[in-house]
């Protein structure tokens, strides 16, 4: 695996690289970069509106990589998958969209604990536009949703359960599919979302048999380009959505009086898209499943125990996490360093790791901390990296005591 | 003790051929560093965008500048010591006149260590020049 991954070979400060950050963006393997070159050698021309040859045959290719990326997700009608720039994207047009349209003041929104600041700030900005409420269902000690909480926090006024799919500071997976049946359950018509950024990334992940509304991702994450994010949602509820933006390429017809739009996805993509980055992201999910995700989430898993045996070895350190649902992302403190002073020691021995609050001020506050360090596996991860990941955190313990 | 100037500082990494050596000394110049009063670690005082906590405080007399400056974390607390060895003392036309880029490549420690906004080296460098000039 490692080998299709170009910039895994290059040294890090000298040094071998061990890349342990594939949770803030993963590496691209070569069948990306070749179609990302691809699609500015071959036939590169805007989409959607020229009649010549290489327009159709790029909007093809954006077209073709947007049916895989729902193929990819278990979404048959591929009309439902919407192309923003990142799941922080996804999450706002959600917010301002369905969220202007559908609620307001009173009316309530269920976010969890371990939420990343991508799915806790959209949802403030549209609490000062229309007076929503938020309620936050806690977490345990371990780092797992507490459930029990969380349904009774559903009430006569939640309009929204929006939650993350695996935590990118924990690695915790939430049981969306219990999640989003215990909202529906309690009243058909709340609408669940689901930041799937972390999750898509790490095992296999059938969006519709989740039982949510909304679904988003970023693509630079899942091994293809940056500038590019997925949306998914039930066409009849995205055809019922007014448009987020207003541009090119999303109308039917444009009269002073009156303007129509087209029906989803293009509504939501106004102006000309990341094209390439596009059909880069197509090429990935390609990678993937030829990786196949089941056996990319078997292999993390193994490296998750290997990385919990090996980490167990050196004194000082406390886990955050540590509930059973886990996926490649292990996080931590050490009681003789600072991560900020780890990280910086680990850097120099070429390991590259997160460290600070990984966008979750809220949950590091839940635990009583300013941060932690972050070690995330992808699918070229491999043991040796866990390796290099204990001696630098060995030298930097000999180093910092 | 007294402080190291850059010069001498230059002098002293120069003396060491790995990293490991540098940063060990790094480390042992922020354990030289005075330590700063409890009671000034406030909201106020943090200097925001680093990855450790850091506060900056400035107070003059007769025209100069004397910066106090802590951190939670030991190569950062090393950091402020190469930072303060450059502004302490000086008056604010001397402050705006530093080239700290230049300062921290004469030490010698940029090829193990960029400073950079990640680790609050020029978040430090922007609060000292503006509580310069503000005074």
């Amino acid at each position: 695996m490692k080998a299709d991954f170009p910039a895994l070979r290059q040294k890090m400060n000298g040094r071998s690289l061990a890349y342990l950050d594939t949770a803030a963006s993963a590496q691209k393997p070569q069948a990306v970069i070749d179609a990302v070159t691809r699609a500015y050698t071959d036939h590169y021309a805007n989409i959607h509106r020229g009649l010549y040859e290489f327009s159709q045959k790029t909007t093809a290719d954006f077209e073709a990589a947007r049916k895989r990326i729902a193929r990819f997700m278990g979404v048959s009608n591929e009309n439902e998958i919407v192309f923003t720039r990142n799941a922080t994207e996804s999450i706002n047009l959600v917010a301002q969209s369905w969220g202007r349209t559908n609620l307001k003041a009173g009316d309530e929104i269920l976010l969890t604990e371990m939420e990343h600041h991508a799915n806790i700030v959209p949802w403030q900005l549209l609490r000062d536009q229309t007076g929503v409420v938020l309620k936050i269902a806690p977490i345990f000690d371990d780092g797992a949703l507490d459930l029990e909480s969380y349904k009774n926090l559903l009430g006569p006024r939640t309009r929204l359960v929006a939650v993350t799919h695996v935590s990118n500071a924990l690695g915790i997976i939430n049981p969306v599919k219990k999640i989003a049946a215990a909202a529906k359950n309690f009243n058909s018509g709340i609408k669940v979302l689901v930041d799937g950024s972390q999750a898509v990334v790490h095992m296999p992940v059938n969006v519709p048999e989740t039982g949510c509304d909304f679904y988003a991702f970023t693509g630079h994450k899942l091994y293809g380009p940056t500038g590019v994010g997925v949306l998914w949602g039930r066409a009849e509820l995205l055809n019922a959505m007014p448009p987020y933006q207003g541009g090119g390429d999303m109308i039917e017809r444009v009269m002073f009086e009156k303007t129509t739009y087209k029906d989803a996805p293009a509504r939501f993509e106004a102006g000309t898209p990341a094209i390439a980055e596009a059909i880069g992201l197509g090429a990935a999910v390609d990678y993937l499943d030829k990786a196949g995700m089941k056996s990319v989430a078997a292999r993390e898993n193994a490296l998750l125990d290997y990385a919990m045996k090996e980490l167990d070895k050196i004194d000082g350190l406390r886990f955050y996490g540590t509930a059973k649902a886990k996926a490649g992302i292990v996080s931590f403190t050490a009681g003789w360093g600072h991560p900020s002073d780890i990280g910086m020691i680990l850097d120099q021995c070429g390991v590259a790791v997160r460290t600070g609050h990984h966008c979750c001020m809220p949950l590091m506050q839940r635990f009583g901390i300013d941060g932690t360090i972050r070690a995330s596996f992808g699918l070229y991860t491999e043991e040796s990296d866990i390796d290099a990941l204990a001696e630098g955190l060995k030298k930097a313990k000999s180093m910092l005591s | 003790m007294k402080s190291r100037n850059l010069s001498e500082l230059a002098d002293a990494f120069a003396l060491f051929d790995n990293w490991e050596d540098k940063y060990a000394y790094l480390i042992d110049l922020g354990e030289r560093l005075p330590s700063m009063d409890e009671s000034q670690k406030t909201e106020e005082n943090i200097v925001r965008g680093c990855t450790s906590r850091v506060w900056l405080i400035a107070a003059q007399k007769d025209g100069k500048f004397h910066f106090s400056a802590d951190s939670d974390a030991k190569i950062v607390r090393g950091l402020i010591y190469i930072l303060l060895s450059a502004y302490q003392g000086r008056s604010a036309a001397e402050i705006a006149a530093v080239d700290i880029r230049k300062s921290f490549e004469q030490i010698g420690l940029h090829q193990h260590l960029s400073p950079n906004r990640r680790n609050g080296f020029f978040a430090m460098v922007d609060r000292i020049k503006r509580l310069a000039a503000a005074a």
